[in-house]
């Protein structure tokens, strides 16, 4: 039986095993290959997504128990329409080799989103769940202040 | 060059980017012999290797691997500073695997003598020797090279297509090229005329690219800059292709489970895998076994379900044993003896201390698993794989499959993560005869976190000896003994079926080859022969003799009561002045006094590696909850930094990953298999550990240096030199976990 799932504000009926997770629904099935596989036991944070704008790893959320709308780094924007949190990450040319960049966006959104102008404090507590083996840490941080401030400028 | 071969390098290329009508320029003079694989097609025009000028701009091949360090920016920058051409406008590929994109700096490294003590001369011969590489088609990622190897390649590249470019612009216009100039992409004439690259895509192939002289360096409007990476924006927005993301009509989905043991399976029982959800296929691969499913979990699953009896290692079966096996190599002959200054034997006055320090197995860990993705037809291989050695792994998968080289097209993509695990050619050749078990059908294999955790090609374990004397505050004697398997004979085995005659000097780099004038210093390479499967680890032997040398010289330091960064100046200063200099400043940057406060410690350390040296200082704080770093000082001398940005983070990043091993990876074995699986036993830094940064890049060695790994060496032994400092406890052995209450 096909579970339909919404993903980037589209539906898709997909027809799987209950039990695949979403992150290889959305891999393997949808073609949306900007979320990462890093671990499969929510160790390292590549396969965060969002659902209903709670980041979630969803290397652990079976395709039945999707309970929301999905949003990738793809539906978050395009290089040719690149969210605040995105352009971001370019200006302070935060990726390396890149893999895990897209779960550290997706982390940061939702900070952001729960926590408009965060501490330091605030982004340990948030962000130590997203493992990046090229230590782009300091630039992630200097990337999140900076979406916070103009975040807060465009509102 | 056979026709055959030619379509299918163009196929390439038109099948990496759309490129439709083009010429490609390069430095005819150098790469004369080796075979152009950029061949066009009608109407189009092709005289070499880098630079392809298209109807719709302009497209620079940068065939060095992009694992996160910058290269193909500034592989980039190189041409486009020559070429004129708009930042906006650059299009730039990794382009297929060929004899002409050879490294032209690894032999040379393998001649004798510490680089620190290069003569002009003897750099000259370096570069000789590292052009025999083309013969070898050597093409490959890593040694901190690719800046080397393309400083001059890549801009003559540029330079001979702009001119060019000219030369087609003045026949089409009627005046001389001498009167013409280049800018943004456009050739512009004495009256204002414009003709933008692209127009004269089809007439570049009446021309031959003339030699001509490169730029001042203080003329460069792209290089010594900060440029915006050409990878960052597909790397934000999901859009970067790394191996794993490789997409194709009617593709399967591939997972392995290879032998643990590295020494084969005696059986294996698929009966509860063969039917379940989305299996297609179950492949004996005769050392372990593959899935093919519908779905990269499901394959997963059935992977874990099948039952399998493994051959016993070939190798002592646990960490003690393997370990005692290394100690015992210590009282074997040593291999090399390539620093032997003065006469460690002869009595010396002064205060004696002796040391003897363990590092641990390591993993590479990158976050993205091993992965590759193959297309199998019978009389043609197309692989996809984010890969440090092309050439060598086009060959390899090749042959796995009874195929030829020139029936094999290699796309190399970008890398999720290398440090020295994707010159390995073990997962593309996997994915390929996979592929070949399901003819037409593409197969897209990825391993699970624990297979990349338990199938890597280890950084070895290692143990020194040291004693050395000190005299009125100095040193006088440093004899050391530093013994480990050799990572070179065991990757040459692998690779290459022989291994390397002579001294093997990257087990002993990090330690030999250090600028300090110490009146007696020995170093002696012992090679312990296991067979545990070992391989290149960012900064190589450096990461090993960074730490335990730089320890002992800090205790050394201690023992003749002198400031720890005095003494290494001390040590430096008389040997190689770009060291110096690096210590200095990272002693000018931290406000080094050598006094801290009582819940603060600071470690200063200096490692000479891949021809930068690189200084830091790293201070620890007892927060009461544990120990914290909270900060470190980065100074490195390149020579010549080509993008500072790009610079700042290799050197931080070098340091991190050199951090995150000191604090708390090892790896472990039990009954010949390793015993980590994932990252909740095998971790690194994260977010809240990390410390704030501040680099200084000096530009005062006379030779360029590379960026990629310099970062690595000096970093943990600073770490536990602060955690002295902090203390008064010596830790000898990595991690320090074992020995510290580290916040992790």
């Amino acid at each position: 039986m096909a579970t339909r799932l919404t993903i980037n504000g589209t539906a898709h009926d997909v027809d799987l095993p209950e039990n695949v997770p979403l992150l290889w629904v959305l891999r393997d099935e949808i073609g949306l290959t900007g979320t990462k596989f890093g671990c499969g036991v929510a160790a390292c944070g590549a396969c965060t997504v969002h659902i209903d704008g709670e980041a979630v790893r969803s290397c652990q959320v079976a395709l039945a128990d999707v309970w929301g709308e999905v949003t990738t780094i793809e539906g978050l924007g395009t290089p040719d329409a690149m969210a605040t949190i995105q352009q971001a990450w370019v200006d302070h040319q935060v990726a390396q080799c890149g893999y895990c960049q897209s779960g550290q966006i997706m982390n940061a959104a939702a900070l952001l989103a729960q926590t408009p102008q965060p501490t330091d404090q605030d982004i340990d507590d948030a962000m130590q769940g997203n493992l990046c083996r090229c230590g782009t840490y300091p630039r992630i941080r200097a990337a999140i202040k900076d979406a916070a401030q103009r975040l807060a400028e465009e509102t | 060059m056979g026709r055959i071969k030619t379509i299918a390098r163009r196929t390439f290329l038109i099948g990496s980017a759309a490129i439709v009508g083009g010429a490609a320029f390069g430095i005819y003079q150098i790469n004369k012999d080796a075979p152009n694989p950029l061949v066009a097609g009608d109407g189009e025009a092709t005289l070499n290797p880098f630079v392809l000028i298209t109807r719709h701009g302009v497209t620079l091949i940068a065939p060095r691997a992009e694992m996160g360090q910058g290269v193909q920016t500034t592989l980039a920058a190189l041409a486009a500073e020559e070429l004129d051409v708009a930042w906006e406008d650059i299009t730039v590929l990794h382009g297929p695997p060929a004899q002409a994109y050879y490294n032209s700096v690894f032999l040379g490294m393998a001649i004798p003598g510490a680089h620190y003590k290069d003569t002009p001369f003897k750099h000259a011969m370096r570069e000789q020797v590292g052009k025999v590489g083309k013969l070898l088609d050597l093409q490959a990622t890593g040694g901190s090279t690719s800046m080397k190897d393309f400083y001059e390649r890549m801009r003559h590249a540029g330079a001979s297509a702009r001119e060019a470019l000219k030369l087609a612009a003045a026949e089409r216009l009627g005046v001389p090229a001498s009167d013409l100039q280049t800018e943004n992409s456009n050739v512009i004439a004495p009256d204002g005329t414009t003709i933008a690259y692209g127009e004269l895509a089809e007439a570049l192939r009446e021309i031959t690219p003339p030699d001509v002289e490169l730029r001042d360096p203080a003329t460069w409007k792209y290089l010594g800059k900060s440029m915006p990476r050409v990878d960052m924006v597909g790397k934000v927005t999901g859009t970067a292709k790394f191996a794993t993301d490789t997409r194709l009509d009617g593709m399967k989905f591939a997972t392995v489970r290879m032998s643990p043991t590295r020494a084969g399976m005696d059986s294996y029982d698929d009966s509860a895998a063969r039917d379940m959800d989305g299996v297609e296929a179950i492949v004996d691969l005769g050392d372990g076994i593959a899935v093919i499913a519908s779905n990269t979990w499901l394959a997963m699953q059935a992977a874990d379900a099948v039952d399998i009896t493994w051959t016993p290692a070939n190798y002592p079966a646990d960490t003690d044993a393997l370990r005692a096996a290394i100690a015992a190599s210590l009282d074997e002959d040593a291999d090399s003896m390539v620093r032997d200054d003065g006469d460690v034997t002869s009595a010396v006055e002064g205060t004696e201390i002796a040391a003897e320090y363990y590092v641990p197995w390591l993993a590479h860990a990158t976050m993205e698993p091993m992965s590759a993705t193959a297309l199998f037809t019978g009389d043609k291989l197309e692989v996809w794989s984010g890969n440090q050695a092309p050439t060598m792994i086009r060959d390899a998968c090749a042959k796995a499959v009874g195929l030829t080289p020139e029936q094999v097209t290699l796309h190399t993509t970008y890398l999720g993560g290398g440090f020295g695990r994707r010159g390995e050619m073990d997962f593309s050749v996997l994915a390929a005869r996979i592929a070949a078990a399901m003819p037409g059908t593409p197969i897209r294999m990825i391993w699970s976190r624990e297979e990349d955790m338990r199938r890597d090609f280890y950084r070895p374990a290692a143990i020194a000896q040291f004693r050395g004397v000190v005299q009125d505050g100095k040193a006088v004697l440093l004899d050391g003994k530093i013994a480990a398997p050799s990572v070179f004979h065991n990757s040459s085995l692998r690779q290459t079926g022989a291994a390397p005659p002579g001294p093997d000097r990257l087990h002993v780099e990090g330690a030999a080859d250090q600028p300090y004038a110490i009146p007696h210093f020995r170093i002696a390479g012992h090679l312990t022969n296991i067979d545990v499967p070992i391989g290149f680890w960012r900064s190589v032997g450096a990461s090993i003799n960074g730490f335990m040398l730089d320890t002992f010289i800090d205790e050394m330091a201690h023992a003749a009561g002198t400031d720890p960064l005095q003494f290494r100046l001390d040590l430096a200063r008389a040997e190689h002045a770009p060291s110096a200099g690096v210590i200095e400043a990272v002693g000018e940057m931290s406000g080094w006094t050598g006094q801290t406060p009582a819940n603060i410690g600071r470690g200063v350390a200096f490692s000479f590696s891949f021809g930068t040296p690189v200084a830091q200082v790293v201070e620890v704080e007892d927060t009461g909850r544990g120990i914290r770093i909270n900060k470190c000082w980065i100074a490195a001398d390149l020579g010549t930094v080509l993008d500072p940005s790009i610079v700042e983070a290799q050197m931080t990043s070098g340091a991190i990953y050199g951090f995150s091993a000191a604090m708390q990876e090892e790896i472990t074995f039990a009954d010949g298999m390793v015993e980590q699986g994932n990252f909740y036993d095998y971790d690194a830094m994260r977010m809240h550990t990390v410390p704030e940064f501040e680099v200084r890049l000096l530009e005062t060695n006379p030779f360029m240096g590379g960026a990629g790994e310099p970062g690595t060496p000096p970093s943990m032994p600073a770490l536990g030199n602060a955690l002295f400092d902090l203390t008064g406890t010596r830790a000898r052995e990595l991690p320090l976990i074992k020995t510290f209450d580290l916040i992790l």
